[in-house]
């Protein structure tokens, strides 16, 4: 399938529409996915009705721009107007929003066309998409493996071809550990970057939609699409939007890249070591600079992120009551019981263990000592950061320590944690990151490279993933699924 | 063994605060996941914070105003149509006051 840049081009000259292009994306659903389930919802008639209405716009010579009939994959935790949004939560299994996001609008209004909304972990809580209350999404590249988390379906649909691109969420690593190990390019843009107005709350200070693409370009195309001030959020910022595509080609010559010492662990997958070693030398041959740097409180951030996000979450998650939406447990005498029975029904595992933490580490007795403590230490974690980037434009390590693991294989929820333990520093900093493919295991498993980017230098981050895709076959492998 | 960060009480007591109905398998169950959570969090304690100023926000921001005016909102349908249960043009939840 063609990718999104590809995609335009083909529209343009005719060589493709986007009726074919989305019949063809649908008829790839319909005969993989029962394997893959990367969706919990097809939206087949409106992508149609959409791919005609772009068709007669390639036709008339009136495209509204570059992702006019690309054909795009929606996480379901992003509010779709007139389309069930679950949060793959039995609690939201029915749950309808009258309204859209604001990257939705923004995408509608660039002439993106949705095939539906992919599976997560529930509340984008894991690291796995096992979480999910409907079904487990499995790795297209070896299904009898997980495709990461928690966008795991958006990862799956794009490595799988189901789609051209996808939008993610990333509180943790939501976008960039299934980036990693479902071998696609995927971006958490810098906190403040894109406007969380319609993402359906997990942690506000952490959250951020991004997207998913086969290559770097297409990155970049959907987050021009996506990116930019919105007065509906209150915490996107008022900083100008670069013309990303422009920064692509201009090479990484002189560019400085620091390469933090703390992301090269005892236990982490020697393969995935290698990998990113190998990588670094590529990166040196294209011109850029490399030095070690230490971002010494790294260790730490894993456990303060496990308070300040479940914190946030039992906060926002208070809201899944039973009253105004949602489900409600059902013959209850009274309204306290209400809540308790609809919240224990509603609920999955995972996000009742995050609820709980969260309320322990807020409640009296223990604010300053759990929750207090966190946030300081996550000032302690931003301050790594800026130091390394007085010396350095970029940073480079793993996304992961591992690549896939098998389904089932991670059940202990604190070993299930420690996936996100290069993903997350980036989140409590704001930071952007970004993972693409940066090699495979020999059993043939893609390992994922993460860029960590300044804040708002989003363009310096994809002009250097777009050096290194050109110079490696990394991007051009694709998985055998039949 | 060491003495445990959390108790069957306290588990009882954060599932109240939290409204979430716990069976005691669950509750034993959360209890000892908390457990090993809380014990991995005392890393935290290793790190001196004494004079360092908490981050609530990697971004720096400051308040955000606007206009105080009438705007359109959703139209009653629209924001009832996802309610568990509805009288008219109400949400309908089980007794709250006591007879």
């Amino acid at each position: 399938m063609p990718t999104i840049g590809e995609l335009a081009a083909r529209y343009r000259s005719g060589e493709a529409t986007p009726t074919r292009v989305v019949e063809a994306h649908l008829r790839r659903i319909e005969a993989l996915d029962p394997k893959v389930h990367a969706f919990v919802t097809v939206t087949r008639e409106s992508a149609l009705a959409q791919a005609d209405a772009a068709d007669k716009r390639f036709r008339a010579g009136t495209p509204v721009g570059s992702l006019d009939g690309v054909p795009l994959a929606i996480k379901d935790v992003i509010c779709t107007k007139g389309v069930r949004t679950t949060c793959s939560s039995k609690i939201l299994e029915n749950f309808v929003p009258p309204y859209d996001a604001t990257v939705m609008t923004r995408l509608t209004a660039a002439g993106a066309i949705m095939l539906g909304k992919t599976n997560m972990d529930e509340f984008a809580m894991g690291s796995s998409t096992e979480n999910s209350a409907f079904f487990p999404t499995r790795n297209p590249w070896d299904l009898a493996r997980v495709p990461g988390g928690s966008s795991g379906g958006s990862a799956a649909a794009v490595a799988a071809d189901f789609a051209a691109g996808a939008l993610g969420s990333d509180t943790g690593g939501s976008i960039r550990q299934p980036a990693a190990f479902c071998g696609t390019v995927g971006l958490k843009p810098t906190y403040g970057r894109v406007s969380r107005y319609g993402l359906v709350a997990f942690a506000s200070s952490l959250d951020q939609i991004g997207p998913f693409a086969r290559d770097v370009r297409g990155v970049a195309l959907l987050l021009q699409a996506i990116a930019g001030h919105d007065p509906l959020d209150s915490t996107s910022t008022d900083v100008p939007v670069p013309n990303y595509l422009a920064a692509l080609g201009q090479g990484i010559q002189g560019l400085r890249v620091g390469i933090p010492s703390e992301y090269f662990i005892e236990g982490m997958d020697p393969e995935v070591e290698k990998a990113v070693w190998d990588a670094i030398e590529v990166l040196k041959r294209l011109g850029a600079k490399t030095e070690k740097v230490s971002l010494p409180h790294t260790d730490y951030a894993l456990a303060a992120y496990y308070l300040i996000a479940p914190a946030e979450a039992s906060s926002n998650l208070a809201r899944y009551d039973g009253v105004k939406y949602g489900y409600r447990a059902p013959g209850s005498k009274d309204l306290i019981h209400m809540y308790g029975r609809t919240r224990a029904e509603g609920f999955g595992q995972e996000v009742k263990r995050r609820i709980m933490l969260g309320t322990y580490a807020l409640s009296a007795g223990y604010y300053e000592a759990y929750y207090g403590k966190a946030q300081r230490v996550r000032t302690l974690v931003r301050r790594d950061f800026q130091q390394a980037f007085e010396r350095v434009d970029v940073l480079v390590c793993p996304t992961a320590p591992n690549v896939a693991f098998k389904l089932g294989e991670k059940e202990d929820p604190l070993q299930m944690y420690l996936c996100d333990v290069f993903t997350i520093p980036v989140n409590l900093a704001g930071l952007p990151g970004l993972s693409m493919p940066g090699g495979f295991t020999p059993g043939g498993l893609p390992i994922g490279l993460q860029l960590i980017g300044k804040p708002f230098d989003e363009a310096t981050l994809l002009s250097a993933a777009y050096a290194y895709e050109q110079a490696t076959p990394w991007g051009s492998r694709t998985p055998a699924l039949t | 063994m060491p003495e445990p960060k959390i108790t069957l009480k306290e588990v009882e007591h954060v599932a109240r605060l939290s409204r979430l109905e716990l069976s005691d398998a669950e509750k034993e169950r959360m209890r000892s996941q908390l457990d090993a959570i809380l014990t991995y969090i005392d890393k935290l304690r290793q790190l001196n914070t004494d004079n360092v100023e908490p981050t609530s926000h990697a971004i720096p921001m400051v308040n955000v105003m606007r206009e105080d005016a009438v705007r359109p909102c959703f139209p009653t349908e629209e924001m009832l149509a996802n309610a568990p249960e509805r009288e008219g043009d109400f949400v309908r939840v089980p007794r709250i006051i006591e007879e």
